[in-house]
């Protein structure tokens, strides 16, 4: 590939210097490795600083490759509206560190459910985020992260194995008092719930 | 009847303060003092017409106003993401189709485009124009929809059968150049399933210039109706700020004020090349996004015009034997064509070591593919960008502070598809 790396990427070694892990073009597209613990800082100033002004997170998502040894990788697609230009930025989350990162949502309010998904999907923790629940699969899915690669196509478990451990987990271990209830309904909620709603996590 | 008591109100308008929060006049007036204490938790579906397939919102209302809206996805989801890691890149294409069915089209243009950038393709002109008539069509008949159901959910019907009745002639075309109504999976990795029948094009040229008519009709019975200017005027605004932070996309964005438009501003396919406009709206309610979407089936309608005008003559497929399939007679005649159609059928196209990102303005938004493949000819990583689910994450914002019935108006105008949403 002869298209040159975005001049962003010299922009963000000379303001970043180490946490820049390293940066390629694949298919004309710049991508630019992050350190993990500086994501928050490096895209609060990819989005902020004047002649950057990489303003929509066009998608957030991961990737795990067939390589068992490759680290996870957490892929920001950014963009800029007034310049029109891309930027990729990843960073590599190794699999037997803790999968946690910085949220995004104070910089991006999309970003919330793009980070539920990415958690949802791959098991990766933002710390931080406001509301980090499921949100295609079911709140008392207990099989794992779907788009691992240690997940079979198939899921893990019989069709009536799945149901009979989503009939059995306790939903209020993974709803909040504010979704099950309002003052009002809590009063019709199976007997105990809601002594134990109200102990917070963990009662 | 004597002793009747008259009671002061005034009709309930909603005006929007300096911050751009809705405020409402109440219906009634101290008529019940006591009222608006209690909250009250409603569940609106997953089965509800008003949500547009198997959407679930959980609203806490105060009185009739929405306090705050939860809503829950994923009742749809098929994991079509975690297929396609299991599948060639051809075989991702039926999958497409069933991810938005109701713009599949476009769907199957965007893959290919994906896939097509990821190995270094370049398809033929022909396939390009064709392909670029492949995603307005599909551009029409889903904001069509959209029309038909916001106006059914809004109250008026009539729409609803003018708009299907259009929709069943694009439907017709569709059928007979890609053999299926709603699951066409038309593109290739490289061209194209089928050319366009005989006598097709003129037949699409035919409705192109009947079509705005249909147009001014429905505009002639909603753009100044009472009712419909009361359900959407000033119902569910966004400012352009938010817009951008919400990574809103597509008329939701545009009703927004903000032009962005993938055609426009990273153009593929040639639209560039193409004279049309992009409409804009002024204060991001509802109504600016019925507008918008109503210029937009205009807007298509110029492009399909001048994309069958320049049509070429040509091959729709790539002239490598890596990539497209040899003609059956030749398969069947010819050993080479023969070891190329046992390669492609039995292992797929290889696709180099690497990464591509490629997006097309879907009829909800950008529509994004990315795809990460590390050499073999199944990708690693098949990532839909998925327009209508990140423009759903946007619901709250919008519907908190309004009416139960305006929170069906501004989800309509959303125009979201559950099997997008879900995938």
């Amino acid at each position: 590939m002869s298209t040159p790396l975005s001049p962003s990427v010299a922009a963000l070694r000379a303001r970043f210097g180490a946490a820049v892990v390293r940066a390629e073009v694949s298919c004309g597209d710049t991508i630019v490795y992050v350190a993990p613990g500086s994501i928050h800082e490096v895209l609060a100033w990819l989005k902020d600083e004047p002649a950057e002004r990489y303003d929509y997170l066009t998608d957030l998502t991961a990737v795990e490759y067939r390589d068992r040894e490759r680290p996870l990788e957490l892929v920001y697609q950014l963009w800029s509206i007034g310049r029109k230009v891309a930027l990729r930025v990843k960073a590599e989350l190794p699999k037997d560190g803790a999968l946690e990162v910085g949220t995004v949502t104070d910089l991006w309010r999309g970003a919330d459910w793009m980070e539920r998904e990415v958690w949802d999907m791959f098991g990766i923790r933002f710390a931080g985020h406001p509301d980090l629940r499921r949100i295609l699969m079911w709140e008392n899915y207990s099989e794992g992260h779907p788009l691992r690669k240690d997940f079979p196509l198939r899921g893990r478990f019989s069709r009536s194995e799945q149901t009979h451990r989503a009939l059995s987990d306790a939903l209020e271990k993974h709803y909040s008092l504010d979704e099950l209830s309002t003052d009002e309904a809590a009063r019709y909620l199976p007997e105990g719930m809601r002594e134990r709603l109200a102990g917070g996590p963990g009662a | 009847m004597s002793g009747a008591r008259t009671v002061t109100y005034e009709l309930g308008t909603t005006t929007v303060d300096a911050s751009g929060q809705p405020t409402r006049t109440p219906l009634i007036v101290d008529a019940e003092p006591q009222a608006g204490t209690d909250h009250m938790l409603v569940n609106i579906g997953p089965q509800h017409p008003a949500t547009h397939g198997v959407l679930r919102l959980v609203v806490e209302l105060e009185g009739e106003v929405v306090v705050k809206v939860i809503p829950h996805v994923g009742y749809l989801h098929s994991g079509f993401e975690k297929l396609g890691e299991y599948r060639t890149y051809n075989q991702i294409i039926p999958l497409t189709d069933r991810n938005d069915y109701l713009a599949a089209m476009s769907n199957n243009v965007g893959l290919a485009l994906a896939a097509e950038k990821l190995m270094g393709i370049e398809v033929t002109e022909r396939c390009r124009v064709l392909r670029v008539i492949a995603c307005e069509m599909a551009r029409i008949t889903s904001h069509l929809v959209w029309a038909g159901t916001t106006a059914i959910d809004i109250g008026a019907f009539t729409v609803f059968l003018w708009m299907f009745q259009e929709r069943e002639r694009v439907n017709n075309l569709i059928e007979a150049w890609t053999g299926a109504r709603l699951t066409t999976s038309l593109t290739r990795v490289g061209g194209l399933m089928a050319d366009i029948p005989d006598g097709w094009a003129a037949e699409l040229r035919g409705w192109c210039e009947r079509f705005p008519k249909t147009l001014d009709e429905v505009e002639a019975m909603l753009s100044n109706n009472g009712i419909w200017l009361g359900r959407n005027v000033d119902i569910g605004i966004l400012s352009a700020e938010d817009a951008i932070s919400f990574s809103l996309s597509g008329p939701m964005i545009r009703a927004s004020g903000v032009p962005y438009d993938v055609r426009k501003d990273r153009p593929y396919l040639g639209y560039e090349t193409y004279d049309f406009e992009v409409p804009i709206g002024e204060k991001g309610d509802c109504y600016d996004r019925y507008l918008v979407r109503m210029d937009e089936m205009r807007q298509s309608t110029r492009i399909l015009l001048q994309a069958l005008d320049r049509l070429p003559d040509g091959p729709i497929n790539v002239a490598d034997p890596r990539v497209s399939l040899p003609p059956k007679s030749r398969a069947m005649s010819d050993m080479e064509a023969m070891i190329f159609h046992f390669k492609q059928v039995m292992e797929g196209i290889a696709a180099p070591v690497g990464e591509a990102y490629a997006a097309v303005e879907g009829p909800r938004g950008e529509l994004g593919y990315y795809f990460v493949s590390d050499g073999t000819a199944k990708p690693v990583r098949w990532r839909i960008r998925p327009p209508a689910f990140i423009n759903l994450a946007a619901l709250p914002k919008m519907a908190e502070g309004h009416l139960l019935s305006d929170l069906i108006a501004i989800n309509a105008s959303v125009d979201i598809v559950m099997g997008e949403v879900d995938r």
